[in-house]
C-alpha cells in the first residue's frame, strides 16, 4: 500500500446526487476544493455518478470545477456501496488524485469508507476545518471527536489520496459563475446487475416526516415558555416569515403541541443550521446536545439566568409574547 | 453459502469499549483527553446491535458471538454483551494492534472474522452506527469491503431474514425516509439507535455475565497476518494537533426596552439575509 506520492495530483470532490438533483454539500465542497486546488496549483475535479446525470455537469463547472469525471449507467440508478465503490475505486486507481473530499451524508460516508479500504488510503471523518501545507502538499483536516469534547487535526503523510468526509453546511458555497465550463471525462463501469448482491427494492418517503430539520439552514424552535398552541402559532408565524423550519423542545412535544418530528435534542434530531432561534427554551443539556453546533444561536427567554444563554451567541431577555410578534413584523418590513 | 442454509444462524457483533464521552474531561495543560476521568463502557450503539442480534436469534434460533479488539479491560464490555444475551465473546488483544486507525482496525477485525468463519461460519455481521469516542462510523464498511460482502449502513429495521434463500431485507434510513434493501447473506449491517430499545437483562444473564471469561486471541492466533497492516504501522492517518473547541463565553445579551431589543437582533439577522430568501426547510 506504499505509494509514490508524486504520482498523485489534483483535488477531487464527490458530487452526490439524488434522483438527478445535486445535493448542496457537493457545491459546498467545490468551494473548499477550489481553495485547496488554487493553493496547490492543480485542477479541481468533480466525480459524478448516476443514471442520466450528464446534464448536471454544467452546474458542477459553474460551481468551480475544472474537470468532471462522469459515469452514467443504469446500474448506478440507486446508490449502492458495491457499484459506487467499484466505480470510484477504479477512477482513483486510474487518475490518482492527491486529495478527495466527500460530503458526510449517509451515502457519502458509506462510500468514502468503502473506497478507503478498497484503495488502502487514509480517511478523515466528519471534517469541519480544512487547510493544506503547500510545501509538503499535506492536507490538514480537523474534526470534532469524543462527543465534541476535543478537536483533532488528522494527517495522512505517506499515503495517497488523502481522503476526508466533510460535514454539510460548514462551508459557504461560491456564487455560480454562469457560463463557466470545463472538460468532461466519461468512463464506464464494468458491473452487471445480475452479479450484484444488493437490490434497492424501493424508497419509502416517510409521510410523517414532513419536516427535515437535519437539512434546514434556519430553525426557529419553541420551548415550554410559549405555553400552548396559541404561543406555538406565534412562533410558527416567525418561522414562516424567516423561511425557517420549526423545532421544539421535548416538553412542547410531550404536551402534544406539535409532533415528535420537530423535537431537537438527545431523543430527537441533531441539527446544525446556520441560524437557530430558541424561544422559551431553558437549555437543558439534552436539548443543547441536539443544537449546540449551530452556527448562530439566538435565544429569547425572560429568565436572564436560563442556561440557554450560555450556549447562545445572542440573547434577548424578554417576554416572548411581546418580542416575537414585534420581530415578525419588523422582519417583514425590513 | 448453500451449506450454511442447513446450519444454525450465526450472528457476529463487533463491539468496542469506549470512555463515556458525556463525562470525559480535557486536560487543560496537555490538551489531551484525560481518559481516567471517564469510566469505560460498552459503546452505546453497539448495545443496540447486540440487542438486535439477540432478538433475531430468538426468532430464528442459532447463536450470537461478539468480537472486540482492545486492551484486556475490554473483557468488561464483552461481559455487558453477555448480559444483554450474547452467547460467546472473543477479544483480540495484542500490543501489535495498538494505535490503529479505522483502516488498521478493520484489517485486524477482518482477520479475526476469517478465523471465526473457518471455525463455524458466519451468516450476518452487525456493527454500531459509530463509536462515541473515535466517532468515524468507518469501521463497519471497512470490514465489509475486506470480506467482500455488502455493507448496509444506517439500518433502522430488519424486515426479514430468509434462511432458505440466505437473504435479508432491511430498512436503511436515508434523509427522506428509508430504502427497502435486499441483500444476499452474509452481509454486514451498521445499526441506528432507533432499531430497538435495549431491554433489561434477565437475572440469569447477569449471573452468567459476571462469571464469563471471553476467549482471548493474539496476532499469533490469526492466520496469514501481514503485520505491516496492523496497529500504528498499518494506519495511514495520524492524529496531529488536538485542542478543546472554543467554549462559548455566553451570549451577548440585549436587555431593556422591547423596541430596541428587536432592532438589535434584527441587525444580527439581517447580516444573514440571503439565508431567509430561499425556500424553507419544511
Ligand atoms: C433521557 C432524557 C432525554 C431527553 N431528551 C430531550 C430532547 O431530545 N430534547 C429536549 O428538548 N429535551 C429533552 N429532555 C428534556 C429536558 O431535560 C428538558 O426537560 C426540556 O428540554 C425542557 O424543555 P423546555 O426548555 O421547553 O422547558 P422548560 O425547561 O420548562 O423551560 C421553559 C423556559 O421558558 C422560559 N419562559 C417562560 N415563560 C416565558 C416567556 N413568557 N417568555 C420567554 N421565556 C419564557 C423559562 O424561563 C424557561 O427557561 C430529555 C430528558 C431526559 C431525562
Ligand atoms: C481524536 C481522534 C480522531 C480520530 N479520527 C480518525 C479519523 O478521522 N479517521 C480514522 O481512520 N481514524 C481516526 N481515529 C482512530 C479511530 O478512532 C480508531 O481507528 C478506532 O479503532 C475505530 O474507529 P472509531 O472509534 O471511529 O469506530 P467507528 O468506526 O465509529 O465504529 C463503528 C463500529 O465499528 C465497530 N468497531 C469499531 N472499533 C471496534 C473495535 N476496536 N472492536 C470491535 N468493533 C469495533 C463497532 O461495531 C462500532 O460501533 C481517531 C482517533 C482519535 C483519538
Amino acid at each position: 500500500m506504499r505509494v509514490n506520492i508524486d504520482d498523485y495530483r489534483g483535488v477531487w470532490v464527490y458530487i452526490e446526487q439524488k434522483k438527478g438533483q445535486l445535493l448542496d454539500v457537493g457545491l459546498e465542497l467545490l468551494a473548499a476544493g477550489r481553495d485547496l486546488a488554487d493553493k496547490l496549483e492543480v485542477d479541481l475535479c468533480g466525480v459524478l455518478l448516476g443514471e442520466e446525470v450528464k446534464s448536471l455537469t454544467k452546474d458542477v463547472f459553474e460551481a468551480g470545477a475544472d474537470k468532471v469525471y462522469l459515469i452514467d449507467d443504469p446500474v448506478l440508478h440507486y446508490y449502492r456501496t458495491e457499484t459506487y465503490m467499484t466505480a470510484v475505486g477504479d477512477l482513483v486507481r486510474k487518475y490518482k488524485p492527491e486529495i478527495f473530499l466527500y460530503g458526510a451524508t449517509s451515502n457519502g460516508k458509506d462510500l468514502a469508507s468503502a473506497v478507503a479500504t478498497d484503495v488502502l488510503c487514509g480517511l478523515t471523518a466528519d471534517t469541519t476545518l480544512m487547510d493544506v501545507d503547500v510545501e509538503k502538499r499535506l492536507f490538514e483536516a480537523s474534526r470534532p471527536a469524543f462527543g465534541g469534547n476535543i478537536m483533532a487535526t488528522i494527517l495522512c503523510k505517506k499515503h495517497r489520496p488523502q481522503m476526508a468526509t466533510v460535514r454539510p453546511k460548514v462551508i459557504k458555497r461560491l456564487p455560480l459563475q454562469a457560463g463557466r465550463t470545463g472538460e468532461v471525462i466519461e468512463e464506464t463501469i464494468n458491473v452487471k446487475e445480475e452479479d450484484l448482491q444488493t437490490k434497492v427494492l424501493k424508497i419509502v418517503k416517510d409521510a410523517k416526516k414532513a419536516v427535515n430539520l437535519e437539512e434546514a439552514s434556519v430553525i426557529v424552535a419553541a420551548g415550554k415558555g410559549i405555553k400552548d398552541e396559541k404561543g406555538f402559532a406565534m412562533v410558527r408565524e416567525l418561522a414562516e416569515t424567516l423561511n425557517a423550519s420549526l423545532g421544539a423542545s421535548r416538553d412542547v412535544v410531550e404536551a402534544g403541541i406539535c409532533g415528535h418530528d420537530h423535537q431537537v435534542g438527545q431523543t430527537g434530531v441533531t441539527v446544525t443550521p446556520k441560524v437557530y432561534i430558541a424561544i422559551g427554551i431553558s437549555g437543558a443539556i439534552q436539548h443543547l446536545v441536539g443544537m449546540q453546533n449551530s452556527e448562530l444561536i439566538i435565544a429569547i427567554n425572560n429568565d436572564r439566568e436560563a442556561p440557554i444563554f450560555q450556549a447562545a451567541h445572542y440573547g434577548i431577555v424578554a417576554d416572548a409574547f411581546t418580542v416575537v410578534p414585534m420581530l415578525t413584523t419588523a422582519f417583514k418590513e425590513a | 453459502m448453500s451449506e450454511r442454509v442447513k446450519k444454525p444462524l450465526h450472528i457476529l457483533v463487533c463491539i468496542k469499549q469506549v470512555p463515556d464521552t458525556k463525562i470525559i474531561k480535557v486536560n487543560p495543560k496537555t490538551n489531551t483527553l484525560d481518559r481516567s476521568s471517564a469510566p469505560a463502557i460498552l459503546n452505546p450503539y453497539d448495545a443496540h446491535a447486540v440487542e438486535e442480534a439477540v432478538r433475531l436469534r430468538e426468532v430464528h434460533g442459532g447463536k450470537v458471538t461478539v468480537l472486540s479488539m482492545g486492551p484486556p479491560q475490554a473483557k468488561n464490555a464483552i461481559r455487558k454483551c453477555v448480559e444483554i444475551g450474547a452467547d460467546e465473546g472473543i477479544l483480540i488483544s495484542d500490543r501489535r494492534f495498538a494505535g490503529a486507525d479505522t483502516l488498521a482496525t478493520s484489517y485486524a477485525l477482518y482477520k479475526a472474522i476469517e478465523r471465526i468463519q473457518k471455525l463455524e461460519g458466519v451468516d450476518l455481521i452487525l456493527c454500531g452506527k459509530h463509536a462515541i469516542d473515535g466517532d468515524t462510523g468507518q469501521t463497519g464498511p471497512g470490514i465489509a469491503r475486506r470480506l467482500g460482502i455488502s455493507p448496509l449502513t444506517c439500518v433502522n429495521k430488519v424486515a426479514e431474514v430468509n434462511r432458505k434463500e440466505q437473504r435479508i431485507q432491511v430498512h436503511r434510513k436515508v434523509e427522506e425516509g428509508y430504502e427497502l434493501i435486499e441483500s444476499a447473506l452474509p452481509c454486514l449491517l451498521t445499526v441506528e439507535k432507533e432499531i430497538n430499545d435495549v431491554s433489561y437483562s434477565p437475572l440469569p444473564n447477569m449471573i452468567r455475565a459476571a462469571r464469563y471469561e471471553p476467549s482471548i486471541w493474539t496476532v499469533d492466533d490469526l492466520e496469514d497476518v501481514d503485520i505491516k497492516q496492523l496497529g500504528l504501522k498499518g494506519s495511514p492517518t495520524i492524529v496531529g494537533k488536538m485542542w478543546p473547541p472554543e467554549k462559548s463565553k455566553g451570549a451577548t445579551l440585549f436587555e431593556g426596552e422591547a423596541g430596541q431589543q428587536v432592532k438589535d437582533v434584527l441587525g444580527v439577522l439581517l447580516k444573514e439575509r440571503e439565508l431567509f430568501a430561499g425556500k424553507g426547510g419544511d
